[in-house]
């Protein structure tokens, strides 16, 4: 080594220790700044002027395809409420921060969040696993945890165990229950086989259906997430004889079987949950892992799947017409997919829950009105939120729908049920329409 | 048996540094004592030096939780489960010569155990016995796959054990009732006894949350497996190892087995990985698969490796670079007004140029870089010293 590339190394070796050093210092000045005016900074995060809300999403990794756009249409949607004025008058400072779908990366930066950060409430904390982590650590520091970006039973069911914590989307056994009772009244002499995740997506998706179509199921297969080879379960479904697959998987796992059942010759009538059932990203997994055989999601034709919210396929919706508007005003690149609309439907049911925190909000007074006033919100969800003293569980229904070209089309209006043996309804509700200026204007819950 | 490695003397000048260690490791070959140059003020014994080393860092490290904020006593707490794993990682590939890629799922194997045995009905077991047992179920886990370790080499050990890393967490998804399948089992900590709240009001009336008493929980374990890994390298056992390591031709014919040293390394390592598990489960709060992959075993690896192989100083820098660095370069990422993907995405990209420029001007790591460059100060000096007295 010479003199110099030595002094080069040592040069390095103090910049990392500085670097290092400079980081462990940590910064403490995100000082609040206090107003005179009605508004006042009534809580951790909140000032006369802001509320600072934040998340975690997988924004690289294997999860971030998709997952990692949520954030930037929650991104849209308050930038458009802020420049139209806030909520009461305070503008929303979005934080959102990477864990890469690993729980122990979330533990830390949710510490970050409300150690550092100082976050009012976390917002859409995406993946079960992940946020399972940090459950126990949010309610104990009774931060609210709205919104949980996944469909486990883990964020609703008990109230009294997580009081902070609420669902949003609809729960994997609704969804399966809604499946299971289609497929019983639509095809009862189909010999159906189910196509599962191995973790508690799956088990209660599987739950669900069962409770309708115990005695049509003639194969479950599960397969564990990070094992790309899905040949021996669409091997097993074909043999025992399935003619309608119901799959409960993510998105990639949806391209797979599709590729495997291809290769296999196997033409059943596929049904994949909501989650795995996105056509733009399947189409372009399977372009992907086919490396461009198989070019876009035509294979998907005529496959059905469930819906809690409007997609980017019905332009004519109102709420898709809103969503692109707050989306092209928002100046990021791109078109928008139906992962900005998630991001985005969430924001606003953010905006109403805060509006229904009142004048100046705190942790408390937030929690309480979306458990008081949150079943009551007319928003993008198909279905209203089911949240009560009792149940913390979100959007409470689906429709079924069938792939159709670039679009879809409906085969069942939404209907809406709850956990366990609660009934099947039909949605009797109107359809709901946004407001005009598209901010909500929910009022102070009592 | 392997090839007889290049004495590293015959680049670096042959008689002016007599005991120049192997580049790569050369963080690891601390003096056994102080050496001959007397102007230390520690005691000569390695007893009494490592235990006045303790007391210095357990006062400095007390200072420094209370002097920082609770997100960075957070930081710290996650520093320590890191430094606990790459301290016994850093025995066993910079001491040892062994690489492993396995040992995430060793620290899986502490906190699954831990959060089984917190997670009991009734009142649990007192937490240093449970993390006792976490400590003795990896190391008999640690002794099973070190037995098999101990036949392999170089590439094909690191095969052995990167199975170990891809398959074990799989048993979590097996026995889905016991052990919670993907998504794991919570953990719930303990609460802090009433003398720790004394404790922190005495010293300096901070609020002792729980964030606060898990980072001492962490401390207190790094500094007792670094105060026994210090010992331990400094013993007939470390200079055995580092025999087997550096020649095992000539270890062999001084009698030593070179199976049996290479299966209590891979044992010493497994133990610390099962410590450092335990206390990951407590401050992460959860036990599951998708926290214990491959790229945590990753992690460490490059953590001692940027730090300097076989040093226990090094482990730590290259823990807290693990720690410290993502926040801060995507907090930079976010000043220079990067959105905030973007940012996270810096992150992971300026490790990899950090490792990079680490191995191609620091091969030896931080520790290592220094402590050779300070060794070869020292012999130009007695060279001049000895040109000046007429040779």
């Amino acid at each position: 080594m010479s003199r110099s590339s030595r002094r080069l190394v040592t040069v390095l070796a103090a910049v990392t220790v500085a670097s290092t050093l400079a980081a462990c210092g940590g910064s403490n000045d995100n000082g609040g700044g206090g107003g005179s005016t009605a508004n006042e900074a009534s809580d951790t995060g909140v000032t006369a002027d802001t509320i600072k809300i934040g998340s975690h999403y997988p924004l690289t990794g294997v999860a971030a395809p998709g997952y990692s756009t949520i954030p930037l249409g929650a991104q849209a949607y308050f930038d458009y409420v802020n420049k139209n004025g806030g909520v009461n008058g305070r503008k929303i400072d979005w934080v959102y921060k990477d864990d890469a779908y690993n729980p122990t990366n979330t533990s830390q930066v949710v510490n970050e969040l409300v150690l550092k950060d100082e976050v009012f409430a976390i917002m859409g904390g995406l993946g079960t696993p992940t946020h399972s982590a940090v459950v126990d650590f949010l309610n104990s520091e009774g931060v609210p945890d709205l919104f949980v970006a996944s469909g486990s039973r883990l964020w609703g069911e008990d109230p009294k165990k997580n009081p902070d914590t609420f669902g949003w989307q609809t729960d994997y056994e609704s969804e399966g229950k809604i499946i299971g009772q289609y497929i019983a009244q639509k095809f009862p002499n189909a010999k159906v086989g189910l196509f599962l995740q191995d973790d508690d997506f799956g088990q209660d998706g599987e739950k669900g259906v069962r409770q309708f179509i115990d005695k049509q199921v003639v194969s479950a297969q599960r397969y564990t997430p990070g094992n790309t080879a899905v040949g021996p379960q669409i091997a097993a479904l074909k043999a025992a004889g399935a003619d309608f697959v119901v799959g409960f998987n993510v998105p990639a796992y949806t391209a797979l079987s599709q590729l495997t059942a291809l290769q296999l010759g196997f033409k059943p009538q596929w049904f994949y949950s909501n989650v795995g059932s996105d056509p733009t990203l399947v189409g372009a997994l399977l372009n992907n892992f086919s490396q461009g055989k198989v070019a876009d999601a035509s294979s998907l034709e005529g496959t059905i799947t469930t819906a809690y919210l409007p997609t980017v396929d019905h332009p004519d919706d109102p709420w898709v017409q809103l969503f692109q508007k707050v989306w092209d005003a928002s100046g990021q690149t791109g078109p928008m997919s139906n992962y900005h609309i998630y991001g985005m439907s969430q924001a606003y049911t953010m905006v109403q829950a805060l509006q229904a925190a009142g004048q100046n909000p705190t942790r408390k007074s937030l929690m309480d009105a979306v458990e008081k006033a949150g079943a009551d919100w007319k928003g993008p969800g198909l279905a209203p939120f089911r949240y009560s003293a009792d149940s913390h569980m979100g959007i409470g229904g689906m429709s079924v729908v069938q792939i159709s070209g670039t679009s879809t089309k409906e085969l069942q209006p939404v209907m809406t049920t709850d956990l366990g043996d609660a009934k099947i309804q039909a949605y009797d509700g109107k359809e709901s329409t946004p407001p005009s200026s598209g901010i909500p204007d929910e009022k102070a819950a009592k | 048996m392997s090839e007889p490695q290049s004495p590293a003397n015959a680049r670096a000048g042959d008689e002016l540094i007599e005991e120049t260690p192997f580049t790569a490791t050369a963080a690891a070959n601390a003096p056994s004592a102080q050496a001959a140059g007397g102007r230390s003020f520690l005691p000569k014994s390695t007893l009494l030096r490592h235990l006045l080393i303790l007391v210095l860092s357990a006062v400095g490290a007390v200072i420094l939780l209370e002097v920082t904020d609770p997100f960075t006593n957070s930081q710290l707490a996650s520093l320590t489960y890191y430094a606990i794993a790459a301290g016994g990682l850093t025995v066993l590939t910079g001491m040892n010569g062994q690489i492993s890629l396995g040992h995430g799922a060793l620290m899986a194997v502490g906190a699954y155990t831990t959060a089984l045995f917190l997670g009991v009905d009734g009142e649990p077991l007192p937490l240093p016995v449970i993390f006792l047992v976490a400590v003795a179920i990896s190391t008999i886990v640690g002794a099973l796959v070190g037995v098999a370790a101990a036949r392999l080499h170089g590439p094909y050990l690191a095969g052995a054990t990167l199975a170990l890393a891809v398959g074990l967490p799989g048993l979590a998804l097996y026995f889905r009732d016991t052990l919670g399948g993907e998504q794991g089992l919570r953990v719930r900590a303990p609460e802090p006894p009433a003398s720790f709240t004394n404790f922190i009001d005495l010293v300096s009336g901070n609020p002792a949350s729980g964030t606060k008493w898990l980072a001492y929980v962490g401390v207190i374990c790094l500094l007792i497996t670094f105060f026994l890994l210090a010992n331990l390298v400094r013993s007939r056992i470390g200079r055995t190892w580092r025999a087997v390591r550096d020649q095992e031709v000539a270890a062999e014919l001084a009698g030593i087995d070179l199976g049996a040293w290479r299966v209590l390394a891979f044992v010493v390592s497994a133990a610390c990985a099962g410590l450092a598990g335990a206390v990951l489960a407590l401050v992460v709060r959860l036990a599951a698969p998708s926290g214990f992959t491959l790229v945590l075993s990753l992690a460490l690896l490059t953590a001692i490796v940027i730090g300097g192989l076989g040093s226990l100083l090094g482990a730590l820098l290259g823990s807290a670079l693990l720690v410290f660095l993502p926040p801060f370069v995507t907090n930079l990422g976010g000043d220079f007004g990067l959105d905030q993907t973007k940012a996270a995405q810096l992150a992971p990209f300026v490790y990899g140029v950090v490792l990079i420029v680490a191995m191609i001007f620091a091969p030896a790591g931080i520790v290592g870089t220094i402590r050779l460059r300070w060794m070869t100060a020292r012999a130009k000096r007695a060279v001049a010293g000895r040109a000046a007295h007429g040779g």
